[in-house]
């Protein structure tokens, strides 16, 4: 069997942005960047079904400049066998429809039986990708899957919908799917499996060979959203944040009453 | 400009993401028309034309089908843009249409200036304007951008469409959330523990502030998914909604997906290291602080009243 996950690297969203020179993306320095919370699940389960099915090989892809190499070895310390890097120093720059189609330019001729993405990326967060290569690739595909069970060439897996309700539903591979958060739980990688993770293949292979699509938008400008609200922050010493909490709440509110 | 409105329904229930389609036609100042996979009995007010396919043939969950439907509308109408709430039948559907128009896809609008669509970036931290370079485009709405104006009046047009082929995904049915234990409907106050505490230790903190305001507590999804709380205290889209007299949000960044849940409630209070956390966009008052140091010593406080 022969699985593909794709993966993207992030800033922390805690992290303290800025708009970049050209006004269309935030600056990529000052950050610290780790995998896309969505992709964890979709490594995990990606490991899960190599061990389960035995005979497997499974291959990690991720689209951007040389530093997401850092991510793509926790991938390989998860359980991938080998890392397909797509060079590109301006992936942030590009749209869903072009990421999907280096993903599908990459997997078109590769057979694989199962390709796993997140459900949407943390900063883009368009939730397109996943599904786009399945379209691409001419496969059928499932989001926002929270259950994955695979058996002899047919998937069963549940979809999350609004609500907590799920929505059951079985597909033959080869098949795509775009992993929700709480999926699974994803492993931590242990020290041995980070050494060894040193020592597998991780390919590069410039962009420019795998990119045959252009984009159908672009993004005219990015900047801070206008703070709405305009509610009160506290700030300081803690014992005196308590106290004039305590004394809004019993302002403002009948609770404490 | 003409917009395809696509409307959803499950299990006979019209979803309230429809009249947000509306209203959004309404702001586009666009001629509309309307698509939907349901029943003939459960039809949405609407002033216009509605192309109707029976949910039971095609299914409630059913891309290939449900794609193909959306198509053959399309043939007949030719609208500029195709409408879908950013829900999980829009984002689902969305990049099947977008990619068989050969069309850009525009995800969560937020909002449209001077016909531009606006999105949202890194958990609402940002804003992005984005232009499609095709000439029909695909948009998903974000939940509650586009609310109404009005009640929605009027009765649709409706014609009926019929359902071919089968599709590759086979539907098999729903499965409910697990249902018993707290109800939080009820509470007049609700503490809800983030990713911010940190470790499943400090959930007892968190219920302790609850109790000492003689309310419950609750839960963002991440403290959900890691198992330390139990579903049915996780507030927001995919958990319950909440409308408490007091609600005090600890250790959360305040996702869409979290707000749509709580936003409404008549008091909110956040505690977050984070000034610029997009909770604060909601909050009456918000605390920078770390929880673990503030928790504990406001409850104390509380409970010495
Ligand atoms: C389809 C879909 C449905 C979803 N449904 C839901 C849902 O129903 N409910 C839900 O909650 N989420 C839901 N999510 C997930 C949502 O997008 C966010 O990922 C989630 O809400 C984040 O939870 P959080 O705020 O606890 O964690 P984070 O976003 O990681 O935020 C943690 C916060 O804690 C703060 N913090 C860290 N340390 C401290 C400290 N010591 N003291 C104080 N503050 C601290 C940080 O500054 C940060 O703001 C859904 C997502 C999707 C895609
Ligand atoms: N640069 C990238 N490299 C590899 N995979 C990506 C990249 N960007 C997005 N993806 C995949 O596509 C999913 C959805 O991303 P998006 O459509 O941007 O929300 C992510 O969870 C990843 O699995």
């Amino acid at each position: 069997m022969k699985i593909l996950v794709c993966i993207k690297q992030v800033p922390d969203m805690e992290s303290k942005f800025k708009i970049d020179a050209g006004g269309t993306w935030y600056a990529k320095t000052d950050l610290a960047w780790r995998m896309n919370e969505y992709d964890e699940y979709a490594v995990e389960q990606a490991v899960q079904l190599k061990e389960q099915v035995k005979d497997a090989d499974l291959t990690v892809l991720c689209i951007g400049s040389d530093q997401v190499k850092e991510t793509m070895k926790k991938a390989l310390a998860m359980g991938c066998d080998r890392g397909a890097h797509i060079a590109d120093s301006n992936a942030s720059g590009k749209e869903p429809f072009e990421i999907a189609g280096i993903i599908a330019e990459y997997a078109k001729d590769k057979n694989f039986d199962l390709i796993f993405t997140g459900m949407q990326s943390q900063d883009r967060g368009s939730g397109q990708v996943g599904v786009l290569v399945a379209e691409m690739l001419g496969l059928p595909s499932v989001s926002t899957v929270v259950h994955f069970a695979y058996t002899g060439g047919t998937v069963q897996v549940k979809r999350e919908l609004e609500g907590g309700i799920k929505a059951c539903v079985t597909v033959q591979a080869p098949v795509v799917i775009t992993c929700q958060l709480g999926m699974n739980t994803p492993r931590y990688p242990t020290l041995p499996n980070i050494m060894k993770a040193k020592k597998k293949e991780l390919l590069t292979i410039p962009v420019a060979d795998l990119l045959k699509v252009a984009a159908r938008q672009e993004t005219a400008k990015m900047y801070f959203p206008e703070k709405k609200g305009g509610g009160l922050v506290l700030e300081g010493d803690i014992a005196e944040l308590a106290d004039k909490l305590i004394k809004i709440l019993k302002e403002k509110t009948a609770v404490l009453a | 400009m003409k917009i395809l409105l696509i409307a959803e329904s499950r299990e006979g229930k019209l979803l309230g993401g429809t009249y947000e389609l509306a209203a959004f036609a309404a702001k586009m100042n666009a001629e509309s028309v309307m698509f939907l996979v349901g029943d003939d009995t459960v039809l949405p007010k609407y002033a216009g034309k509605l192309y109707l396919a029976d949910g039971k043939a095609a299914g409630e969950y059913n891309p290939d089908v449900h794609k193909q439907l959306v198509l053959d509308v399309i043939a007949k109408e030719n609208p500029d843009m195709v409408a879908l709430c950013h829900s999980s039948y829009g984002w689902d559907l969305a990049p099947r249409i977008a990619y068989a128009l050969k069309a850009a896809q525009i995800s969560e609008v937020v909002g449209v200036v001077d016909g531009v669509p606006v999105v949202p970036v890194c958990n609402s931290k940002l804003r992005r304007d984005v232009k499609a370079k095709t000439v029909k485009s695909v948009v998903t709405l974000q939940a509650g951008a586009f609310g109404l104006a009005d009640e929605p009046s009027g009765t649709p047009e409706v014609e009926k469409i019929a359902v071919a082929g089968a599709g590759r995904v086979q539907f098999t049915g729903y499965e409910q959330a697990a249902a018993g234990g707290v109800d939080l409907g009820k509470a007049q106050v609700i503490v809800s523990a983030g990713r911010g505490i940190g470790k499943p230790e400090n959930v007892a903190m968190i219920a302790a502030l609850a109790k000492a305001l003689g309310g419950e507590y609750g839960a963002s999804r991440p403290v959900v998914d890691s198992e330390w709380v139990e579903h049915n205290r996780q507030v927001g889209t995919t958990g319950q909604t909440v409308t408490p007299k007091l609600y005090i949000a600890c250790g959360i960044s305040g996702a869409i997906q979290h707000l749509a849940g709580m936003k409404k409630s008549e008091f909110i209070v956040a505690i977050n290291t984070d000034r610029d956390a997009p909770i604060g966009d909601v909050a009456d008052v918000l605390v920078v602080a770390d929880l673990k140091q503030f928790v504990p010593l406001f409850t104390e406080k509380i409970q010495s009243l």
